[in-house]
């Protein structure tokens, strides 16, 4: 009862500040709500038992991105003046709107899978496990480090003159 | 498991590595530029080693190594093999960052490699990304105005893509509760199928999944990137990325969808369905955009548009009969190998007249033939092929996919398809016609350097022989096309 009063009362703010990430004219403003709607998103993991997951949304979301996105605003200059003024507003409404109703109509009208077995908790050990062991995800794991080190190389030629 | 497998991925990977160490200390950058050509060759020839033989899937059926994704190994090493050699002098445009050039190429190419190796939703996906952000910052190496802004582009469009392409990816799993595609399989087809029809989630996932793919091979109406990317990219990469990126998206689609998502049959004919109608919207809108564009990197990149709309005449035969379509499928793979072929034939020999004459304009490539005439031959040749006219692969090529969707009841889009290769050929041809027939602006000859040529060369010659003896490349396909299911 009380993790799914948590539950909602999470979603609710998640969405509230996801919203407030698109209006608020202040980018810096806009920044912090997008630090609080991280957050939320982190409780809800941890009300679906998924609390790795949680740990890492904290550490690399509401740490790390959340701290590069407020120095590349602070960075950047007239920000005073707010984003600016959008011609595609009501376009964009609709479109999204229909996004979300198509959306909804799918999540709601399909008959979901649901696993018998219950969560596990605490779930960092197994994760280990299944992210690097054989028969698990350790070729994903390889490859991200692949993944990583082109971006490496890329941030090396954006950054460096000519 | 079985290292030896993953002799032609982690050839790439130790090479990569080498390329960016070798950098550090080497002063003669040609020296780079050979330890990639040399990487690839031996990844090449390890994937050729392997053809024939037949290899159990790795990493709990994560990695399959069956002769479709040997197939597209190899294919993906000759491109960037090409694409190497074709850079030879244009390299020095960012003189600076060769090491990190050739290495992201080589991890690009690493990245395809997996794309068509990959038989599990996750992998799949970190693969796509690992292709996808080396080729983000490829487009942006000239670093100027224009590649700067292509960069920027098709990293915001790619990012979008990507996410839809996993939400597609969540709902299936949701769905199915599987990442492995034969699991995925499995799932489905044991659910009762009035179940499967009342969820939307499925068929959701896979309209999702088209989209995030569709961006990848440039189909109408993912395509709003193409032109600018094209243009703004340095020329090789352009090559690169019509050929190489494009042939990775259609080996996972092939894969995915022949692999998930090819039983039972009401579900294939739907998306069959759906990419029979996204094949006749990119061949039109590929083709008449074509038609006005002044810059041959733009015309070309709206021919690739068309190119994608003939290959997914394929895979909607695939879809509407996807146990008895063998040609339909080893169809596909022929015209991507031959359309590879041909394309950067055509980018090499843009790129050997642009850089010389400093100019990307259709206009001032006129009276080429008497500046370059060999130049002007090879071109002219590859985009006799981009029409489709013998004795060029390209004639074979659409031949194959167009008679697989004849014989599969799919007339109507051969006859769409035949009406748009006739308007293809009225811009193909008037980039001809100015090379033969116009003034030249002046005398001075156009003379191109060893590697370029040579790669020229190749790709000529492969257009050649894939068209008129179209047998061996055809059998290859077959062989390729015709495993997936485990």
């Amino acid at each position: 009862m009380g993790l799914a009063a948590a539950y909602w009362i999470m979603a609710v703010v998640a969405v509230l500040a996801a919203l407030g990430v698109v209006f608020l004219r202040n980018v810096f403003r806009a920044a912090l709500s997008l630090v609080l709607c991280f957050i939320t998103v982190a409780g809800l993991y941890i009300t679906l038992s998924a609390d790795f997951l949680a740990a890492v949304q904290i550490l690399v979301y509401v740490g790390a991105i959340s701290v590069l996105i407020i120095l590349a605003v602070m960075m950047t200059r007239e920000v005073q003046q707010g984003s600016p003024a959008n011609r595609l507003k009501i376009p964009a409404f609709i479109v999204a709107a229909v996004v979300l109703g198509i959306m909804i109509y799918t999540v709601t009208a399909t008959s979901w899978q649901v696993a018998s077995a219950a969560p596990l908790a605490p779930t960092t050990v197994p994760l280990a496990g299944k992210l690097f062991s054989e028969s698990g995800f350790i070729l994903p794991v390889e490859i991200a480090a692949m993944l990583i080190l082109a971006a490496i190389l890329g941030a090396i030629v954006i950054a460096r003159e000519k | 498991m079985n290292l030896a497998l993953l002799i032609p991925e982690i050839t790439l990977a130790v090479f990569a590595v080498l390329v960016i160490l070798l950098d550090l200390g080497v002063r003669q950058k040609t020296v780079l530029r050979s330890v990639a050509l040399a990487g690839l060759v031996i990844a090449g020839g390890v994937t050729a080693a392997m053809w024939g033989g037949s290899y159990p899937a790795q990493f709990s059926n994560m990695l399959a190594v069956d002769h479709f994704a040997l197939f597209f190994k190899l294919l993906f090493a000759g491109i960037a093999f090409l694409v190497i050699l074709a850079s030879a002098d244009y390299v020095d445009k960012f003189a600076r960052f060769q090491g990190e050039y050739y290495a992201l190429i080589l991890l690009s190419t690493l990245g395809m490699m997996l794309m068509a190796a990959t038989a599990d939703l996750i992998s799949l996906y970190i693969a796509l990304e690992l292709t996808s952000i080396s080729l983000y910052v490829l487009v942006g190496f000239l670093k100027d105005r224009k590649s700067t802004e292509a960069s920027l582009k098709y990293l915001l469009l790619g990012a979008i893509a990507s996410a839809v392409l996993l939400y597609g990816m969540a709902l299936i799993f949701g769905y199915t509760g599987q990442t492995q595609l034969g699991a995925i399989a499995r799932a489905i087809q044991s659910m009762p199928p009035s179940a499967v029809m009342d969820s939307p989630a499925l068929l959701m996932g896979i309209v999702m999944l088209i989209a995030g793919f569709g961006f990848k091979i440039a189909a109408v109406p993912f395509q709003m990137w193409v032109p600018d990317v094209y243009e703004g990219a340095p020329t090789p990469v352009t090559a690169y990325l019509s050929v190489g990126s494009k042939a990775a998206g259609f080996a996972i689609i092939l894969r995915v969808f022949f692999s998930a998502f090819g039983m039972p049959d009401w579900l294939s004919a739907n998306w069959g369905a759906i990419f029979a109608v996204l094949a006749v919207i990119s061949m039109i809108v590929g083709n008449v955009a074509a038609i006005p564009q002044a810059n041959i990197k733009r015309l070309l990149g709206y021919s690739s548009i068309a190119q994608a709309g003939y290959l997914m005449v394929g895979l909607a035969t695939f879809g509407f009969a996807p146990a008895s379509s063998v040609l339909g499928q080893s169809g596909i793979l022929f015209f991507l190998a031959s359309y590879a072929l041909t394309n950067l034939g055509a980018f090499i020999a843009v790129i050997a007249i642009s850089n010389k004459i400093g100019s990307d304009e259709i206009a001032d490539f006129a009276g080429m033939f008497k500046r370059a005439p060999v130049l002007a031959l090879a071109l002219t040749f590859c985009l006799v092929s981009l029409i489709g006219m013998p004795p060029a692969a390209g004639f074979m090529a659409k031949f194959y996919i167009f008679s697989a969707a004849a014989q599969n009841g799919l007339l109507w889009l051969v006859v769409i398809a035949a009406i748009n290769s006739v308007i293809s050929a009225y811009y193909y041809l008037r980039v001809v016609k100015v090379m033969w027939s116009g003034e030249a602006a002046s005398g001075e000859k156009v003379p191109s350097s060893g590697a370029p040529r040579l790669a020229l060369f190749i790709c000529c010659l492969g257009v050649l022989l894939l068209g008129v003896i179209p047998g061996l490349v055809m059998r290859l396909a077959e062989v390729a096309g015709r495993l997936f299911a485990f």
